[in-house]
């Protein structure tokens, strides 16, 4: 069967791909898709270890589960408030690239 | 190689690839439709984990809500996507950065002896959304992170409205 | 070992998987072969399915309409299907101009993908049911979002105006109407204490439908709004969107979004008649699976004539009027119907069984005229008359008329 370190690595690559997103695209949705992949690393993380867990517990466990649920609530509530926010700014400023919106250095 | 370890193997090689792609396209419209190429793989892995609650719910809410939400927007914002670069001057330090946590992170895990274990299957016989939806409204157990994730909800719900409403009179 | 004629399609399971082991192919690729293998035959056959229910809505609406319907390619126009297919298939394909072609041209095959997999969970017979999933009607509207997501990409991918008007109008239609849809599918869940379908269907020894019409009657509305069929067919209003989203397709992708939309029609139906018409229920489906699948598609044949007659008898909303009726009347409704009966059946469910149908069937009734009070009430106050001057009128009794008011002057 598949081993654990499989998920881990698999869950390691997403989150180095989304960080790379989020640190290097210039595009602010861009930026967000990059948060979203992040986040379902961590979700693939999760539940690999809820697994884990429950077979060395020899019983399924419920704190991982509820764990990757209250992700998926942050992912939608974040996802939400974020394109706001961008559509915001785009009637502002007409644009959504974040190095453009440099008001505050003055 | 088992069948199950073939449908890992390719649905993480998709699942990476499609995020690569992600990264890298041009459009914003063809890294929202990689972005979904990517979440279908998750929900792939999920079902390996035996997790098919969350593989349905990955569906649900990230394709069904999240990417359409996203997909809306790139609409809405479309006149300023197609100018410029799509990396800014950080873009290999940031390739390194990610670079060296996978390296680093892929090194601990191939070393660690916990990691090794392979995933038994956890049997048919019992029912993991029972399991989570009674830990979820059980006072012992996930009742008050429960409502306070539904009040963060209605919170963002009016939050996003309220900022994203176009108000009359008040021009750029 | 059942017999073939009690149980043919588990009897045709057991013999290849009886074939592929005695041959030597290890256990776990033989669950692939036979998932796969049972994949494409259900596809296949849905596929056509919807050869049969092209002839018979053009054949009915034809006859609502005072029409004859086609009638001229084989007897009684049976074969007029196959000579539309072939007439599609030699059709050129056109791209349009700056069309983004990796969207425009996933569209279609993802639009019926999603009608498709629909058909993975649900329960056919006791023992026919494609994929043994315990969260099945999360499932099925997970797999609606897949469409919502195919209808975006045509609408984007073939940069018209229209087509995108059109998808964005649509995808808010389905998103707004999924909202009463779960709500009420939760009724079914609630009574089975389940999401499996074929607990679902398993648990019902009254048909929900008898528990709870005004759900049922939500849910069958939403799901005719859910795909998209008149009345509720604004996605593809001619007169204002031309042909909406799919404007821009020609020829075998057209087809596809045509398909898409038969197959849909008959689906939904389909998880209609699982959720509160007792699925494959019926007498002596327990012992002979192949009548449970005989009574399945007799009645999800029903709920589908009964849409053939919505889409007949029926003049197309306005927008607005469609997004009123979904957010002002049943998403409140279906929402205080699922507390109310959560409530009800609480306390009705030691007594017995006679009483708690009976019971329940109270309870939906009062909402139902209440709900009927609070409408009509509005209505009234809506409907102010408004002075106006004296339009002449056309009418068949006064055709010929010289008074502007109308009457035998």
């Amino acid at each position: 069967m598949i081993p654990l370190s499989w998920y881990l690595i698999l869950s390691a690559a997403l989150f180095s791909i989304g960080l790379f997103a989020v640190l290097a695209r210039r595009h602010a949705i861009a930026i967000l898709m990059g948060i979203e992949l992040m986040l379902n690393a961590v979700n693939v993380n999760l539940l690999a270890f809820w697994h884990y867990w429950s077979q060395v517990k020899g019983a399924p466990q419920v704190n991982g589960m509820v764990f990757a649920a209250m992700i998926f609530v942050l992912a939608a509530a974040e996802t939400a408030v974020a394109l706001a926010l961008i559509i915001s700014a785009y009637r502002r400023h007409h644009t959504v690239v974040v190095d453009e919106m440099s008001l505050l250095k003055g | 190689m088992s069948a199950l370890q073939w449908v890992f193997i390719i649905a993480s090689l998709i699942t990476v690839g499609a995020a690569v792609m992600m990264v890298a396209s041009h459009r914003m419209m063809h890294a929202a439709l990689w972005l979904a190429v990517a979440l279908l793989g998750v929900a792939v892995i999920f079902v390996t984990l035996e997790a098919s609650f969350f593989a349905v719910v990955q569906l649900l809410v990230y394709i069904g809500a999240i990417l359409i939400l996203i997909v809306f927007a790139i609409m809405l914002t479309q006149r300023s996507t197609e100018a410029g670069s799509r990396l800014n001057s950080l873009a290999w330090g940031a390739a390194g950065v990610a670079g060296v946590i996978w390296t680093a992170l892929t090194y601990v895990f191939i070393r660690w002896v916990v990691s090794g274990t392979p995933m038994q299957e956890l049997g048919a016989s019992f029912d993991d959304v029972v399991l989570l939806g009674k830990a979820l409204v059980d006072a012992e157990g996930f009742a008050v992170p429960f409502e306070v994730a539904s009040v963060l909800l209605l919170a963002a719900l009016i939050g996003a409205v309220y900022i994203a409403f176009e108000r009359k009179g008040e021009g750029s | 070992m059942t017999a073939f004629w009690q149980d043919p399609i588990t009897f045709l399971r057991l013999w290849l998987e009886g074939l592929l082991l005695s041959w030597g192919v290890p256990a776990s690729w033989v669950l692939v072969i036979r998932f796969a293998v049972g994949a494409l035959l259900l596809a296949t056959a849905a596929l056509l399915l919807v050869i049969l229910q092209l002839w018979l809505e053009r054949k009915l609406i034809g006859r609502i309409q005072d029409r004859l319907g086609p009638n001229r390619v084989g007897p009684w126009g049976l074969l007029q299907p196959i000579a539309d297919v072939l007439k599609i298939f030699t059709k050129e394909h056109i791209t349009p101009a700056g069309a983004d072609r990796v969207p425009f041209n996933l569209a279609p095959v993802l639009s019926v993908a999603a009608a498709l997999m629909v058909w993975a969970v649900i329960p056919f017979s006791a023992t026919v049911m494609g994929a043994d999933l315990n969260v099945g009607i999360l499932y099925l509207l997970a797999v609606g979002a897949l469409g919502e997501l195919a209808i975006i990409l045509a609408g984007w991918g073939s940069n018209n105006k229209y087509a995108l008007l059109g998808a964005l109008r649509t995808v808010a239609q389905l998103i707004s109407y999924s909202v009463p849809m779960t709500l009420s599918a939760l009724v079914p869940v609630m009574f089975s204490g389940s999401l499996h379908l074929n607990v679902i269907t398993q648990a019902q020894e009254v048909w929900f439908v008898v528990l709870a019409p005004v759900p049922a009657l939500i849910f069958l509305t939403a799901s005719v709004a859910e795909v998209g069929r008149a009345p509720f067919d604004l996605p593809e209003a001619e007169s204002e969107l031309v042909a909406g989203y799919s404007v821009e397709y020609s020829g075998l992708k057209f087809g596809f979004f045509y398909v898409a939309e038969f197959l849909k029609a008959f689906t939904v139906s389909l998880i209609f008649a699982v959720l509160f018409l007792g699925g494959w229920r019926g007498p002596g489906a327990e012992a002979y699976p192949v009548l449970g699948f005989v009574y399945l598609m007799l009645k999800s044949g029903a709920v589908y004539l009964l849409m053939i007659l919505f889409r007949g008898t029926l003049p197309r909303f306005r927008i607005d009027q469609v997004m009123d009726l979904n957010w002002k009347v049943f998403t409140p409704l279906a929402l205080i119907l699922l507390m109310v009966i959560a409530l009800a059946d609480y306390f009705l469910r030691g007594t017995f069984p006679f009483v708690r149908v009976l019971g329940l069937l109270g309870i939906n009734g009062l909402a139902y005229v209440v709900l009927d009070r609070l409408l009509s009430s509005r209505e009234r106050l809506r409907r102010r008359p408004v002075a106006q001057p004296v339009r002449p009128v056309a009418r068949p009794e006064n055709l010929i008329t010289s008074s502007d008011a109308g009457g035998q002057a």
